[in-house]
Parts: structure tokens; sequence; C-alpha cells
């Protein structure tokens, strides 16, 4: 398997805290899988095109117009926090 | 007989008739229910005042006309919770319907209750609801399939006439096998998403479970559609996906693949899907052997792909503008702890494993060459339908397994979507109905079989499963309960 393979370093790009022992146990559970995916380095794919999709759909436009939205209250209905009309997160800039 | 028992199309003869009346199948629903879902955990909720509200004033004339259908709970419905069997969305409330909803709604049909899945519906057994996990119908010990596993239970049950279930490796026809009753994954891009929580956006599906392949067929033609919501669904004319059951299968050739026939099946679900192919041909179909060369990788490139999309899409659960929200004053120590205290381990371990194989030096290696090999994939069902009118085979390795049995074992798992998967993969339909029963352990379970058909020829898949359906009484047994 990939020895490259970190999971504590992609846990941080995936901004996902995980504990010491969910780093242990995944990182082993997942070496598994990458050892089956593996498999994958043995086919000739020199002459092949990705498949992104099952259809390939380009360009799928619609007219520019305005719509009905959410209200405002509705938009807001599931957020943790929120006043005036606003979201509130943590303070981003000291 | 109860009401519950009865298929779509038989509750809707009665309704017609004036035999029964929408009021008084919600009423059965909830007794049977009451009765019996504190055992089997087929639901996380139901909202009963809202479902006799509308079939008070439902109009029987149309399609669906007051026909209650159970909701897989990843799909919205507005005003009724949509947790994704995760602790991330406890609490939150849909604001909108999605698509399915809505038509589901115009044929008058009535959304009356939310099926348990795994969380976000990343699994093969329903053991990853972060709410516990549903039981087998059929034997309380073991696992009803997943990830649309309280679907595929409540409607085995008699819990329910007809349910959505979504399938992305197999989530639909798996547990639908493994509970033995009929479930549909039709073709990519055949139903709008627009309204499902996106797992795996170019795999995932929406399906229906039934008693019946003809109740298949009648939900597809009121979900099926062009949605400018979602553009990924086609503007493929909707067939009626009912126009061809009852036609006899003189002409329609059957295909084996060999690689699918392999050592490591269960022998009793072998021995049953390989009756069923002969007794296809006393019906008149030819069987024959084909290949599908890269089947062996499938469960690879699905396991690289499908977590790849999950981690971009779940990249939204950050605890900002809905879900969960961990308490703390620094924004970037929100994100990963919001995440951390809301997804379970299965989900965790897929974010992981999907960010690894897009992050910047092995997009190549995994991410694009899964791609390149999902493309030899597709070529392998292309070529082969260019033989035969559809592909039949296992829909499972195996009868449900018992619960705990490789929750903790996450390859092993993986494992147990091995013919489903390829489906995804190359975007087409496949229908699983029952076709046996296994004895284990002095119990009885439902064996599955799978037939896989061209891309849009619901219609043709149907009448082929239709045939065998009404020539078997496998679809007429029920769990002692």
């Amino acid at each position: 398997m990939d020895d490259q393979f970190n999971v504590r370093y992609t846990a941080q790009l995936a901004r996902l805290d995980l504990t010491d022992a969910e780093i242990e146990k995944f990182q082993s559970q997942l070496g598994q899988v990458l050892s089956h995916v593996e498999q994958l380095r043995k086919v000739d794919v020199s002459a092949v095109a990705a498949t992104a999709h099952a259809n390939a759909v380009t360009n799928v436009f619609r007219a520019d117009e305005s719509r009905p939205f959410f209200s405002q209250e509705t938009v807001l209905s599931n957020a943790p926090r929120s006043a005036n009309g606003l979201i509130v997160v943590p303070k981003v800039i000291e | 007989m109860s009401l519950t028992s009865l298929s779509i199309a038989e509750l809707q003869a009665q309704f017609r008739s004036g035999a029964a009346s929408p009021v008084e199948a919600i009423d059965a629903l909830e007794a049977r229910i009451a009765a019996l879902d504190g055992r089997i955990h087929g639901y996380l909720s139901r909202d009963f005042a809202t479902a006799r509200a509308l079939a008070e004033k439902a109009d029987v004339s149309l399609p669906l006309g007051g026909v209650p259908i159970a909701i897989k709970d990843v799909i919205n419905v507005k005003g009724e919770p949509c947790t994704a069997a995760s602790k991330m969305l406890l609490g939150y409330t849909s604001t909108y319907d999605a698509t399915v909803i809505s038509k589901l709604r115009a044929a008058g049909a009535i959304p009356f209750g939310r099926c348990n899945l795994d969380e976000f519906a990343m699994g093969s057994s329903t053991e990853n609801s972060a709410f516990g996990r549903t039981m087998n119908p059929w034997d309380f010990s073991r696992i009803p399939g997943g990830s649309s596993g309280g679907s595929a239970a409540v409607v085995a049950a008699d819990e329910a006439f007809a349910a959505l279930g979504s399938d992305t490796g197999g989530s639909i026809r798996q547990p639908a096998a493994l509970c033995g009753c009929v479930g549909l994954k039709p073709t990519y891009g055949r139903v709008s998403r627009f309204g499902l929580i996106a797992f795996a956006s170019s795999l995932d599906q929406i399906g229906p479970f039934t008693k019946t392949v003809r109740d298949a067929g009648l939900l597809t033609n009121v979900i099926a559609g062009r949605d400018t919501m979602d553009s990924t669904s086609l503007d493929v004319p909707v067939e009626d996906a009912t126009a061809l059951l009852g036609q006899d299968l003189k002409g329609v050739k059957l295909g084996m693949p060999r690689e699918y026939f392999i050592s490591g099946i269960d022998p009793q679900v072998d021995a049953a899907v390989r009756a069923a192919c002969k007794h296809y041909e006393s019906l008149g179909a030819e069987i024959v052997e084909v290949s599908l060369p890269h089947t062996e990788h499938a469960v690879s490139v699905y396991y690289v792909i499908a977590t790849a999309e999950a981690s971009a899409n779940l990249a939204r659960f950050d605890g900002v503008r809905y879900g969960h929200r961990a308490q703390t004053e620094n924004l970037l120590e929100m994100y990963a702890r919001s995440r951390a205290e809301g997804f379970g381990a299965e989900v965790k371990r897929r974010i992981i494993l999907g960010t690894y194989v897009l992050s910047s030096g092995y997009y190549d290696a995994y991410y694009l060459r899964a791609q390149k090999v999902r493309t030899l994939i597709r070529d392998d069902f292309t070529r082969a339908f260019e033989q035969v009118d559809a592909i039949i085979c296992p829909t499972s390795p195996e009868p449900a397994f018992k619960a705990g049995d490789r929750s903790d074992d996450p390859m092993k798992m993986y494992l147990a979507d091995i013919f489903t998967i390829a489906c995804n993969l190359a975007g087409t339909c496949g229908v699983s109905l029952p076709c046996g029963f296994a004895t284990t352990d002095g119990v009885r379970l439902p064996i599955g079989v799978q037939l896989i058909g061209q891309p849009w020829k619901e219609a043709r898949l149907l009448q082929i499963a239709h045939a065998y359906e009404q020539a078997t009484s496998w679809h007429k047994e029920r769990p002692v309960l």
C-alpha cells in the first residue's frame, strides 16, 4: 500500500478533528482499502478517456430570470445562531 | 387480510371501488407501525397528523391518489425532519420539497414517514445509522441491508405500501434482496436528484421499493422526468414503465456474466439465481453467457470515486448555516469540531479516503485512474447490451448477515456491494426481485435476483422482471411477525 498515506494530515485538509484512537484505526483500515485499490495499477488505461459522469452533459443553460426564492426567515430557520437577519459565526478577523 | 398487506395497485382498486378510503389506509399503517416498529425500527419519524389531513381530501382518481409512501430520511419533505440518520442533522427541518416529493404530491400520493438508513447513505447494513440499526423483518438478529435498510424493511414488514430510497452503489437493490421486496434503481438521469442529500453525485439515483414489479413501474412513472433544478436529469422521453408488463419473453435474451457466477457466492444464492435463469428459459427467454471483464475492479473504482465525491459534497456540513455546531470561539476550530462531533465513524472514514484520493500528488494515481477504469466498466456493459436485453445475476453474494458481523471491517463490508456497484458506475438501470429463500440457522432468508437493463429501458427491464414474478410466488411470501 501507499506509505505516503497520512490520516492526520488528510484530516486537516478535510477540516475534521480526529482523536488519536481514530487516526490509528483509520490508518490501518483505510490502508487496507488502499491496498485493495492498488489493483487498479494493473489496468492499462493509457488510451482510455476518463468518465466523470454516466451521461456526458455539457453547458446546461437556463434563462437568467428572477424566480421566487425562500424568505429570509426560512433561510435562517435552520441556522445554529442568527441575529438581525444574519448568520452569526465566531470572529474571523482579529 | 389487513389493508397494509396490499400492493399499491390493490390498494388503489379498493379506493376506487369504495371498499377502503385513504384515511383508513393511514389508520391501518399507524396501527401496524405502532405494533411492530418498536421491534423493527424502520422509521426515524412519522407524521400521521399531516398524512391524515392529506388523506381526508385525497383525490383517488389521480395516478397515486391517496397512496401513502414512506421516504428514506435523506430526501427533503417540506416541514419534516431530514436527518440522513446523522447527528449532524438532528433538529434540522426541511424548508422545501425534493422534486420527487413535489411529483408524488402532484400525483396524489401522501409522504408520511421517514425511513432509517446508514448515515448519509454510506453503508450496506443500516448499522451506520446514528439512531440505531434496523432489524431484518425475517430475522431480527440480522441486518436489512443498506443503505436504504429502513425503506426495505418497512415494505417487507407491511409497515408501508411502498417507499422511496436512493441507490449509489446498490443501496436500493441490495436491501430489497435481503428483505424480500422489489427495488429499482432507475437509469442515471431518469429521476431528479434535487432535494436528495448528495452522497456521490455522479452515481446517486432515487428509486422505489415495492411489493410488486407493477408497483415499481407505477412509482417510477410518477417520479421520472427532466427537472430544471437538476442539470444531470436528462430530457429523455418518459415512457410508461408499465407499458410492456404482461408481454411474453419470446425473443428476449438474458446474459449471465461469467464474472458474477464465481466461487465465494453463498451456495444457496447461487442455486436460486441459476434456478431463476432456468425458469426464464422455460418462459421463452434465451440465456447466453456474457463477459464483463473489468468486474474485478468495480469495488476499487467505486470506493475511490464515491468517497471523492462524498468528501466534496459533505464539505457543506461545517456548522455555519445549518446542522450541528460545536461550541467554540474560533472559526477553524468550529468547522473541524462540528464535523468531528456531528459525523459517525464510517462517514469520517469516507471523508478521509475521498480527501486523500483528491489531494495534490494523488489525484492522478487514484481519482483520475479510477475514472478511466470506470470508462472500461461502462464499455463492458455497452458491449454486453449489443448481445442481450438484460443481464441476470445475484443482487448480493449472500443472504442477510448477522448484525455486528462486519461493522468494524470496512473492506469486508464494501464487498457486500460487489454485484450492484457496476450498474451505478455504468449509469444504467437495475432491479432486484425475490427469487427464493436460503435456510440459515433454521431461519428462512430472502434471496434476490438482479436484472440490469439497457439505459433508459426501464419498461423492458420491468417487463422481464414481471414475467418471472408472475410465474413464481416468491413475492407473496411475508415474514411471520
